[in-house]
């Protein structure tokens, strides 16, 4: 086992893949950055907002007022760097840094694509991703054709992480079963042209695309590493990711996955790909590239660290996606370990949520407006997750106590329905959440799913 | 290496293209074996012809009525005239009730509502206006001096009684001032109506009919949520949930609808339920005939049980909302929980509407612009 272990870790490979990895990467986060920027989400999301909500443990991670476009300025910045492999390590670093410290501002925008960019980029600290094709080699005048095949094969692994575990998350009756939510949102998408009023509309078209989405994410995986069923596989998801991307908005993704899912080509794709690059940097800027060094391969410095870490990180990304089995009731509904679990596009789930102020010794009350706090995209989220009514409640609670009010108690009166059934009641509405505290125990002031 | 790469990028661009392809679709009778023909473009053609145009051509004749019976009483202030008077602004006001809801277009354009519905009326704003004579009401520093509100406070609450009223249109050393401000705000409110009517029948009727994508600048999405925005807020917040005091620590009663006037703020308010579910219902402000609407929408997506829980949960609103007095302020002073109970019979089709509804149209509750997953 041992032997087998070392006899792995020791394998080398070429090093373009990771290269070519490396600048689609960069690239598309740069443009990502710009995007967000352009959009004005910058300061719809981190800037306007009275109130942001926070992950557990890291309520102590706030925007910057107007540094946080300067944040934006360092993390777009990193971001080409990384593209150009210029200063690697340092720019990859910064890039995850302050890339997670973006994500973890507000709680409203979670994406799993964005927790993916997260991860991925922490992995690629470790990972020699400037050892050939980059700047860094021209300053260090040396490039290196192999690095151990392990750096790639983590990539891989993660990427097939993501789309099985997905695949996993499909299987569940409502998918399955029912095709919900499709049957919800494909007919909503009759303005489409050609297909909208057609094939959107019909029921065995859900269930069609309930089932295939589910068999895509589980197979995947497995088509992209075998070599013969590679170009069939790309094809695959080329179509998967840009049908989707047609269908529902879901932003950089798509594109996000198509071109990380090249890493599964065998080099000599990845050098003609440098190659033509190159061509194309020659026509404009002469590059002395005969000063640099090929040396055959690359050693990991600092293996005895970075191999243990890397091991841990691949467990967690294993098992932790399975906390939900430590919660009681529907994991749909409560939301307890719902989120890092590549549960992508897997529900429709709306609420309608309001938060009744009562003061403790007379019993009067009154009802807040949720539009004089939150915006509607915060509202939206608010309303069917239990970790944000809760945080909202105690803002509530501050606020009010801070005007005055005597002996705040904070109660909610909240309806949320779940993939096309009639709302029901979520939280129970006896209970003060002003008293009730975040943990990861299980929340009891949520109300059983009630399903007929 | 590029043979392979050219279906690959073939695929890609025929769907980009296909995406970005503009062709509207006539829309095929509904499948799934449903009893209603259904479409989008119908139910947006019903709202137009049989129930927004028809329902600003009332409120506009009314208006019209309206400016004959003020130049009779400003002609000759009397008992009479001001009866004729009050009487053709109450029947104009309760043809308002039906246009409120149709924040879109024009009218949400030049900000109809905030122009002819926002109480309380600002009476010190009203006075001053009077006072200096001369005043530019389509300032919306003037929103809350303007409108029914205004006329409400004019005809009801300038004297504490109808002979001190009629004096100050008639011996009052401001009264023709006072009856300057009557025709002003007359005028006003029978213009910005007019723009907004002549636009529908002139540009937007068949606009508005053909708008029927789901964006958030649809036509169709947007009277949706205007539809949702008004219950929740033009009729349960504004009329019964700020004045019995659902919205702070103690009631407000002098918030009611027609405060002055202090006998129908309860018909208005039943008057705006009625809308609310004639439109839901699809039924014509013309002759009454039930047509494309929310209901047979959900219907067509095969949720009919939603469609009979929302109108179940309006009818038990509107049977809580006949316990009232007809004077909300009388009710919120002898017994504000009758008027809670209203206001939470009313919220339990909230929750119906911006919820099951919207989920089973599968539209943005509002204009939220962000990525999903």
């Amino acid at each position: 086992m041992t032997n087998h272990f070392q006899t792995y870790i020791s394998k080398k490979t070429n090093a373009a893949p990771l290269a070519v990895f490396r600048i689609g990467f960069g690239l598309m986060m740069c443009y990502s950055i710009i995007r967000f920027w352009a959009k004005g989400w910058i300061e719809s999301v981190y800037l306007e907002p009275k109130f942001h909500f926070s992950y557990y443990g890291f309520e102590w991670i706030q925007p910057l007022g107007n540094f946080t476009y300067v944040l934006f300025f360092i993390c777009g910045v990193a971001a080409l760097f990384v593209a150009l492999g210029f200063k690697y390590r340092w720019a990859i670093i910064t890039f995850f840094l302050s890339f997670t410290y973006i994500e973890l501002m507000e709680k409203t925008t979670y994406l799993n694509h964005y927790y993916f960019i997260s991860i991925l980029s922490f992995l690629l600290i470790f990972l020699p991703a400037n050892a050939t094709f980059s700047i860094d080699n021209i300053f260090r005048k040396r490039s290196f054709e192999q690095i151990p095949n392990w750096c790639i094969d983590s990539i891989k692994l993660l990427l097939g992480i993501v789309y099985f575990y997905a695949g996993l998350a499909k299987i569940n009756a409502d998918w399955l079963l029912k095709a919900q939510p499709l049957k919800i949102w494909l007919p909503s998408k009759y303005d489409l042209p050609i297909i909208g009023e057609s094939l959107l509309q019909q029921n065995w078209f859900h269930y069609a695309m309930s089932w295939s989405g589910m068999l895509y994410d589980l197979c995947i995986p497995f088509l992209l590493l075998y070599k013969r069923t590679r170009w069939f596989a790309f094809v695959l998801v080329v179509f998967f990711h840009i049908f989707t991307r047609v269908l529902f908005p879901i932003g950089m993704f798509p594109y996000v996955m198509i071109i990380g899912s090249l890493i599964f080509f065998e080099a000599d794709f990845h050098k003609k790909i440098i190659a033509f690059i190159k061509k194309m940097i020659q026509k404009v800027i002469q590059i002395n590239a005969s000063a640099i060094a090929i040396l055959p391969a690359y050693h990991l410095k600092f293996k005895k660290i970075i191999l243990p870490i890397v091991l841990v990180f691949f467990m967690i990304q294993i098992i932790f996606p399975f906390r939900f089995l430590l919660y009681n009731g529907n994991l749909f509904w409560t939301e307890q370990g719902y989120r890092f679990s590549w549960r992508v596009m897997l529900m429709e789930k709306m609420g309608s949520t309001t938060f009744k102020i009562v003061d403790g010794n007379t019993g009067n009350f009154f009802y807040v407006n949720n539009s004089d706090f939150l915006t509607p995209l915060q509202e939206k989220q608010m309303s069917f997750q239990p970790d944000f009514i809760l945080e909202y409640a105690h803002y509530l609670g501050d606020h009010f106590s801070n005007q005055g009010h005597q002996n705040v108690e904070v109660y909610v009166e909240s309806y949320v329905a779940l993939n096309g059934r009639l709302s029901q009641p979520f939280i129970d509405k006896t209970v003060d959440l002003y008293q009730e505290k975040e943990s990861f125990k299980p929340k009891t002031w949520i109300l059983p799913f009630n399903d007929d | 290496m590029i043979k392979k790469i050219f279906p690959v990028v073939f695929l890609v661009l025929s769907i980009i293209a296909c995406s970005s392809d503009d062709n509207t679709i006539t829309t095929p009778p509904n499948e799934g074996g449903n009893d209603v023909v259904f479409s989008r473009a119908s139910m947006l053609r019903n709202f137009a012809d049989n129930i927004i145009i028809p329902s600003y051509q009332e409120l506009s004749d009314n208006l019209d009525a309206l400016e004959i019976a003020k130049d009779g009483f400003i002609a000759a202030p009397s008992q009479p005239t001001l009866d004729n008077f009050r009487a053709a602004w109450l029947t104009a006001y309760k043809s308002w009730q039906r246009v409120e809801i149709f924040d879109i277009g024009k009218a949400e354009e030049i900000q109809l509502n905030f122009q002819m519905n926002i109480y309380p009326v600002n009476t010190a704003d009203v006075e001053a206006n009077v006072s200096a004579g001369f005043y530019d009401l389509s300032s919306p520093n003037n929103h809350d001096a303007i409108g029914f509100p205004a006329l409400d406070y004019l005809l009801y609450g300038v004297g504490a009684t109808d002979i001190e009223i009629i004096e100050k249109y008639d011996t009052d050393p401001q009264a023709e001032n006072y009856k300057d401000y009557l025709s002003a705000v007359t005028n006003r409110m029978k213009f910005i109506t007019q723009l907004v009517l002549s636009d529908w029948i002139v540009n937007y009727q068949n606009v508005f009919a053909a708008s029927t994508e789901n964006n958030a600048s649809s036509a169709a999405n947007k009277i949706v949520n205007d539809f949702i925005f008004y219950y929740e807020k033009g009729l349960r917040a504004n009329k019964i949930g700020i004045p019995a005091g659902n919205f702070s620590s103690t009631p407000l009663p002098d918030r009611v609808e027609a405060f002055y006037n202090q006998e129908i703020s309860k018909e208005l308010a039943l008057d705006a339920l009625n809308a609310v579910q004639n439109m839901f219902n699809g039924i014509s402000t013309v002759d009454n005939a039930e047509g494309q609407g929310f209901k047979t929408y959900l219907q067509s997506l095969d949720r009919e049980d939603l469609a009979d829980l929302i109108n179940e949960k309006f009818n038990a609103a509107r049977e809580k909302m006949q316990l009232l007095d007809a004077n909300f302020t009388t009710q919120i002073n002898t017994d504000n929980t009758k008027m809670t109970e209203a206001y939470d019979a009313l919220q339990a089709a909230v929750v119906l509407l911006k919820v099951d509804m919207l989920q089973a149209f599968n539209i943005a509750v509002d204009y939220v612009d962000a990525d999903g997953d």
